[in-house]
C-alpha cells in the first residue's frame, strides 16, 4: 500500500517532465517588471536563442527582490536597474562584475485633470513640490524597485519626505509597475513611471505623460552575472554568454530594435 | 482592436495559450493525486483510530483549510531556495515546485473533509462490522468504497482550490514563460500589464475548465450510479 503511494507520488511528479534532464541548456534570468512587461524580452530573447541554442527563463521582480534572489542564488544573471544597489551587490560579493546594457528615462503620469497643475513641465523636482502643495494624490510603489529608489531619490533631491512623513496623499501600493499605473489611473493619482512600460501600458484610460526630459530621470539598466564562488549552482559559461551577447553588437542592435509604434523603448550604451 | 482575444486565440488553438493551459491542468491534475493519495490516508488514519492528541490533529488539519496560499508559497519558496535546505535539488522555479507548493496548500483540505466523511459512515457501520467481525483493512476499504462519490467531490474541491490560486505559484514557479506560466499567472500578468480585456477572457476560460472538470466528474458519477445498481 505504502509502496503504491510512493510509485503514484513518482508518477505525477514525471507527470511535467523533469525539467534538469529535458532542458539542455537554461539560465535563470532575474529582472524587473519593466522589461517583461514592455515585451523586450519577447524581443530579444528568441534572437539570443537563434544563436546560442541557449533559453533564458525571465523572473520579472522589483530590482530590490531580482537582486535578493540573485543573492540567494536562484536567479544565473539579474538585469536591473538601480546602480547603487546593483554597485553594492557586486561589492558584497554576490555579482561577478556589473555592466552597462541600456537606458530609457522615467516620466512622471498623472491623471488628466491635472490637479497639481504640472503638464508640460520639464522639471521634475518642481513638479513633485507642485504635487505635495496640492496634496494631490501619488501613488509609490513601495516595494524596493529600481523605479521606487529611483522616486525616493527624486524626493530626496527635492528635500521632501512624504514617505516618512506618512502623508495621507502619499500611497504606497507595494506592487509592480502596471499595477501601480492601474491604480493611479483608478485614483486619479500621478506616478513615475519608466517610459517602457507607460508605452506599452494598455489601461491609460484617465492618464497621461505630464512631465518628461528632465536630465535626473535618466535610467540605466545593469547586466551581473551571479558570483559562482558563492552559488556554484550558477551556470557561469551560459550565463556569461547571454551577457556577452547583450552588450554585443547584435545584443545592441536588438535592443535599439525593439520599438512599439515606431518609437524606441530602450537605447542601448553599453561601454 | 486589433490584437485577438484570448477567445480567438484558443479557439485558433493557439500553441502558447494551449500550452499553459496544458501545463496548469497537469500540474494541478498531479497536485491533486498526490495530495488524494495523502489527504484520504490521513484523513482514513484519523477517523478510523484513537489515540491522545488526536483531537488536536483534527483541530489543526480543520485549521489548515485555510491556509493562505501566499504562505505555502513563501514557505516553499524558503525551502527550495538554493540557499535553503532543499536547494540542493534545483527545484525553485520548476513546475515541480508549483505541484509541491499546491500540494501543501490541498492536502490538509482533502485530510480534513474526507476525515468528517469517513467517520460520519464509520458511525454507521460500526456495530456491522463488529458483529461481523470484518477485519481492518476490508473495513477501510469498505469504508472508502461507499463513501467514493463524496471522496470524488473533496477532490474536486481540492482541485478546485489548487487550479484557482495564484499567490503560491506565483512566488515558486516564478511565471516564466513557457516554462511555469499558469492560467492565474497569466492573468496577473496581463492585468498588470493594463490588457484588461485579455486577463478578463483568460479568466473565463479558467471558469469554463472548471466548469468543465466539474461536469466529467457529475457525468461518471451519475453513470456509475446507475450501472452500480
Amino acid at each position: 500500500m505504502k509502496s503504491h503511494a510512493f510509485a503514484i507520488m513518482l508518477g505525477a511528479l514525471a507527470l511535467v517532465g523533469n525539467p534538469a534532464a529535458a532542458q539542455q541548456q537554461s539560465i535563470v534570468v532575474a529582472s524587473t517588471t519593466s522589461t517583461q512587461d514592455s515585451g523586450l524580452f519577447g524581443h530579444i530573447l528568441p534572437l539570443f536563442k537563434a544563436v546560442s541554442g541557449i533559453d533564458v527563463k525571465v523572473i520579472a521582480q522589483g530590482t530590490g527582490q531580482a537582486l535578493d534572489t540573485g543573492r540567494r542564488g536562484d536567479a544565473d544573471v539579474v538585469f536591473v536597474h538601480a546602480k547603487p544597489q546593483e554597485e553594492k551587490f557586486v561589492a558584497d560579493g554576490y555579482g561577478v562584475k556589473r555592466f552597462n546594457v541600456m537606458y530609457n528615462d522615467f516620466v512622471l503620469i498623472g491623471p488628466k485633470s491635472d490637479p497639481a497643475k504640472v503638464r508640460g513641465g520639464k522639471d521634475i523636482l518642481a513638479a513633485l513640490k507642485a504635487v505635495q502643495a496640492a496634496a494631490a494624490p501619488f501613488v509609490s510603489r513601495g516595494d524596493k524597485s529600481g523605479t521606487h529608489s529611483a522616486e525616493l531619490a527624486l524626493w530626496k533631491a527635492a528635500a521632501l519626505d512624504p514617505a516618512s512623513a506618512k502623508a495621507p496623499w502619499y500611497r504606497e501600493i507595494g506592487q509592480g509597475m502596471g499595477a501601480a499605473l492601474n491604480t493611479s489611473g483608478a485614483m486619479g493619482a500621478y506616478v513615475l513611471s519608466d517610459r517602457a512600460t507607460w508605452l506599452s501600458f494598455k489601461n491609460k484610460d484617465a492618464l497621461e505623460l505630464v512631465v518628461e526630459g528632465d536630465a535626473r530621470l535618466f535610467n540605466q539598466y545593469g547586466i551581473i552575472l551571479v558570483n559562482p564562488a558563492k552559488h556554484p549552482s550558477v551556470k557561469v559559461a551560459a550565463g556569461q554568454a547571454f551577457i556577452d551577447w547583450i552588450i554585443s553588437k547584435s545584443g545592441q542592435a536588438a535592443i535599439n530594435g525593439y520599438k512599439i509604434n515606431g518609437a524606441p523603448l530602450f537605447f542601448a550604451n553599453a561601454d | 482592436m486589433d490584437e485577438p482575444s484570448a477567445f480567438q486565440l484558443i479557439l485558433s488553438g493557439d500553441p502558447q495559450l494551449l500550452a499553459i493551459v496544458r501545463l496548469s491542468l497537469s500540474v494541478t491534475l498531479a497536485a491533486t493525486l498526490v495530495a488524494g493519495v495523502l489527504g484520504l490516508g490521513l484523513g482514513a488514519c484519523l477517523a478510523l483510530t484513537r489515540f491522545p492528541g488526536r483531537q488536536g490533529l483534527v483541530i489543526a488539519l480543520n485549521a489548515l483549510m485555510g491556509l493562505p496560499p501566499v504562505v505555502v508559497g513563501l514557505l516553499v519558496f524558503l525551502a527550495l531556495s538554493r540557499s535553503g535546505p532543499l536547494g540542493f535539488l534545483g527545484l525553485l522555479f520548476t513546475p515541480q515546485a508549483m505541484i509541491i507548493a499546491q500540494t501543501i496548500l490541498i492536502t490538509p483540505i482533502i485530510a480534513a473533509l474526507s476525515r468528517q466523511v469517513i467517520e460520519d459512515l464509520w458511525a454507521e457501520y460500526k456495530d456491522e462490522f463488529t458483529a461481523m467481525d470484518v477485519p481492518g483493512a476490508m473495513r477501510v476499504r469498505a469504508l472508502l468504497w461507499d463513501a467514493r462519490f463524496s471522496l470524488v467531490t473533496i477532490l474536486l474541491a481540492g482541485f478546485g482550490r489548487a487550479a484557482a490560486e495564484v499567490g503560491a505559484v506565483m512566488i515558486v514557479g516564478g511565471n516564466i514563460e513557457g516554462f511555469t506560466r499558469m492560467m492565474t499567472t497569466s492573468i496577473a500578468l496581463e492585468t498588470s500589464k493594463g490588457d484588461l480585456p485579455l486577463a478578463i477572457s483568460l479568466g473565463i476560460i479558467l471558469i469554463a475548465i472548471m466548469f468543465c472538470v466539474n461536469a466529467l466528474a457529475w457525468g461518471v458519477r451519475q453513470w456509475s450510479v446507475r450501472h452500480a445498481g
